[in-house]
């Protein structure tokens, strides 16, 4: 007998008697006010991020220049910013360990925690997110939705290879529960609320 | 009373001994102290001088384990017994503000606790689909019977691939399966991402905390394990300094590592989905970066549908940690173009646990910790001193369904004040599995002669499960109406020479409201 069958054998002999239906789980009523930038704005900041708004129409990264001035390596996953490390062109992920600032945009934000969410398609290359020492994330103020509950309704969740929700930074307190930003990921991720593009139909 | 002592007061300090000295902690853009993570509400800072770590309990072969010899050395440690209790009691107390915050928090644990039991009796229906959503994903899918089986199904992974070194992020299941050990000995490089668990991989210790591997650690411990093992500075205890060393000798490890492997909070079985819960982003490096990726998976992590996450997301970090989500919630569906992405399936005593009538409720639990951070003899003994991987609570409860006699003596290490079952985001019955298992153990005849007496003791009503049901059945007073022996019987290693811990503020609290207001008419 295979280990599959012995396990699947112990599990039906060993089903617990009683009858567990699975409950429909009811919409809760959301946890947020109306303006849900400005509670998306505040929750992300408990979390140690930071949201700011687009710039000029001709010069949107305005409030994020002194970061990327500082940046030697930058990598854009977004049509808005020309960086000067082609994703597209990697051949490895480790290819973006000397990424300083990667800009990459949201599928959609979370008003209720804080949260952004990528998919493999908006990275191109996952591990920028990780390797990279701080992330600028490009969020239209229209994607937000209102709590995890209706994320976790959008379908991305079962089409994409991989998608995750960011909220804030890279963090730990393994030591005496003191805070500390970039732990093993980026040390700093700052949400630029810049609408997308019109895409043609 | 001295100015200092005051602001302690204030701060809630529960132990003058700890000292609140400067703050190191991240602030936020407008300058608010951050709490985010496993992070502090207030700093806690252990006072030096340094006092060597107390260690954990004297493990002998399958030899019962005496928790209570090496809680008695926590205890001898007041430095690390102090901050070690102030520090899970914040994270508790960061808990319920976080609980409270959710009306619907109730509600929403009775639904999480429902999904659970709904699944685990249809554990292999939900199975089945979940493999077959892996595989139209392509991933390949492996079932391994034990911890044994699990290791060499990676070995075998690795081999296959000429892989020498593997990051790993934190699993408590490879922690059950002797991962580490047995790939140390198969010249397999194990690199742990999780700062907490690296720190107890250089110190060849295991984790003490299933969501805070290294909590019974000072700073101080910390700056003499990195000395020792990454050549760091050993008078330099600053944890910005610490954990900024370890990112630095670590990134180099993550990025020629030949494979990845994590482990899994949640696997979705309508899309084959592995959802991983971090802070760090460690297992989003460990599962991104190497060019091979493994997910390992015990099976009773199942969940039916992505919409229940919309639940158990809700409830996780906020029962761990207090925070409303952590900073990474991945989900792991299929490879990277070009990569192979395994999946192993581990029972590991999880079918034959799932057989027992008053135990297999135990399988609901999602590893949040809190039972562990709200037991007084958790928080005064550290997780080390079980001598087993899973510590506090839950740990009594399934420790012995992977070896009864080991671990015949931990279901006594419990003031059984029933606040385990309060915080439990799956609403497991702790308390009263652990009142079971005394039953089981006495039975079975696997405890000590001592501990017997006591249960002899307790004669009529263990012997009657109903009337322990009764007396235990509201929580809140089971101190009251727990049965003297239960609770201060000589044999009962947490009343020898101990006072019982003090109620928790929330519970007398609790029983102000219900005693004593509703007297004077005021609720
Ligand atoms: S038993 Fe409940 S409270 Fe304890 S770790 Fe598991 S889920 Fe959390």
């Amino acid at each position: 007998m295979s280990a599959r069958e012995a396990i699947f054998a112990r599990l039906k002999a060993n089903r617990p008697a009683g009858d567990y239906p699975l409950p429909a789980v009811p919409d809760f009523a959301p946890l947020v006010g109306d303006d849900l930038v400005a509670e998306f704005a505040e929750r992300l900041a408990r979390m140690g991020g930071r949201v700011e708004r687009a710039g000029s129409p001709a010069d949107p990264f305005a409030p994020v220049r002194s970061r990327l001035a500082g940046a030697a390596v930058i990598a854009s996953a977004v049509p808005e910013f020309t960086g000067n490390r082609d994703l597209r062109a990697a051949q490895r992920p480790q290819d973006m360990a000397d990424v300083d600032v990667a800009i990459v945009r949201a599928r959609f934000g979370v008003a209720e925690t804080g949260s952004v969410l990528f998919t493999q398609d908006d990275l191109i290359v996952n591990a920028v997110a990780y390797l990279a020492q701080h992330l600028i994330v490009l969020l239209d103020p229209a994607d937000l939705l209102t709590n995890i509950q209706a994320a976790y309704r959008r379908p991305e969740f079962g089409r994409s290879a991989y998608a995750v929700l960011h909220t804030g930074p890279s963090a730990t307190a393994d030591i005496e529960g003191v805070l500390i930003h970039g732990a093993q990921g980026v040390r700093s991720l700052t949400v630029l609320l810049l609408q997308r593009k019109i895409q043609a139909a | 009373m001295s100015e200092e002592l005051q602001s302690r007061e204030r701060e809630g300090v529960i132990h003058p001994e700890v000292r609140a000295r400067s703050d190191e902690s991240e602030r936020g853009p407008d300058g608010q102290r951050l709490q985010h993570a496993e992070a502090a509400s207030k700093p806690i800072r252990a006072d030096a001088p340094r006092e060597p770590q107390p260690r954990g309990a004297k493990v002998k072969g399958n030899r019962p384990i005496d928790q209570a010899e090496a809680a008695e050395r926590f205890l001898a440690a007041p430095l690390h017994q102090k901050a070690h209790d102030e520090r899970l009691w914040d994270v508790r107390k960061k808990r319920d503000t976080a609980a409270h915050g959710i009306p619907e928090w109730e509600e929403l644990r009775e639904i999480a606790s429902q999904i659970k039991a709904h699944t685990l009796t249809h554990l292999d229906t939900y199975l089945e689909q979940f493999e077959a959503a892996a595989k139209a994903n392509g991933v390949h899918v492996h079932w391994a019977e034990d911890g044994a089986a699990h290791n060499r199904i990676v070995l075998d992974i690795l081999q296959k691939h000429g892989a020498k070194s593997l990051v790993k992020s934190k699993s408590m299941l490879t922690e059950e399966c002797g991962f580490r050990h047995f790939m140390a000995a198969n010249g397999i490089d194990i690199i742990e991402t999780d700062l907490g668990e690296r720190i107890q991989q250089l110190d060849d210790e295991e984790p003490s905390h299933v969501v805070m591997p290294a909590v019974h650690k000072t700073r101080l411990d910390v700056a003499d394990v990195f000395a020792r093992t990454l050549g760091t500075d050993p008078d330099n205890d600053d944890a910005h300094y610490l954990a900024e060393s370890q990112r630095e000798t670590t990134r180099p490890l993550i990025l020629k590592a030949d494979a990845g492997l994590t482990g899994c909070n949640f696997a979705i079985a309508e899309t084959g989905t592995v959802v991983t819960c971090t802070n760090e982003g460690n297992a989003d490096l460990s599962g991104n970066v190497p060019p091979l990726q493994i997910h390992s998976i015990g099976i009773e992590k199942i969940v039916p549908k992505v919409e229940h996450l919309g639940v158990f997301i809700r409830l996780l970090s906020r029962s761990a940690l207090g925070s409303p989500i952590t900073q990474y919630t991945s989900h792991f569906r299929g490879p990277r173009p070009g990569t192979e992405m395994h999946m192993v399936l581990v029972d590991n005593g999880r079918s034959e646990r799932l057989g027992m009538e008053e135990f297999w409720t135990s399988l609901k639990c999602i590893r949040c910790g809190a039972c562990m951070n709200t037991c007084p003899v958790y928080r005064r003994s550290g997780g080390l001193s079980y001598g087993a991987t899973y510590s506090g609570p839950i740990g009594l409860i399934i420790d012995p369904t992977f070896n009864k006699r080991k671990y015949s003596t931990l279901p006594f290490s419990s003031t059984m004040n029933g606040s385990c079952t309060n915080v439990c985001p799956v609403k497991i019955n702790i308390h009263e599995q652990i009142f079971a298992w005394r039953k089981v153990l006495a039975e079975e005849h696997q405890i000590p002669l001592l501990k017997q007496g006591m249960m002899k003791a307790a004669g009529a009503v263990l012997s009657r499960p109903a009337a322990y049901r009764a007396a235990i059945g509201a929580a809140d007073s089971a101190l009251r109406v727990l049965p003297r022996f239960a609770v201060y019987n000589p044999a009962n290693t947490w009343g020898k020479k101990r006072e019982m811990p003090h109620a928790p503020r929330q519970s007398f609290h609790a029983w102000y409201r219900q005693n004593r207001m509703n007297k004077d008419g005021q609720s």
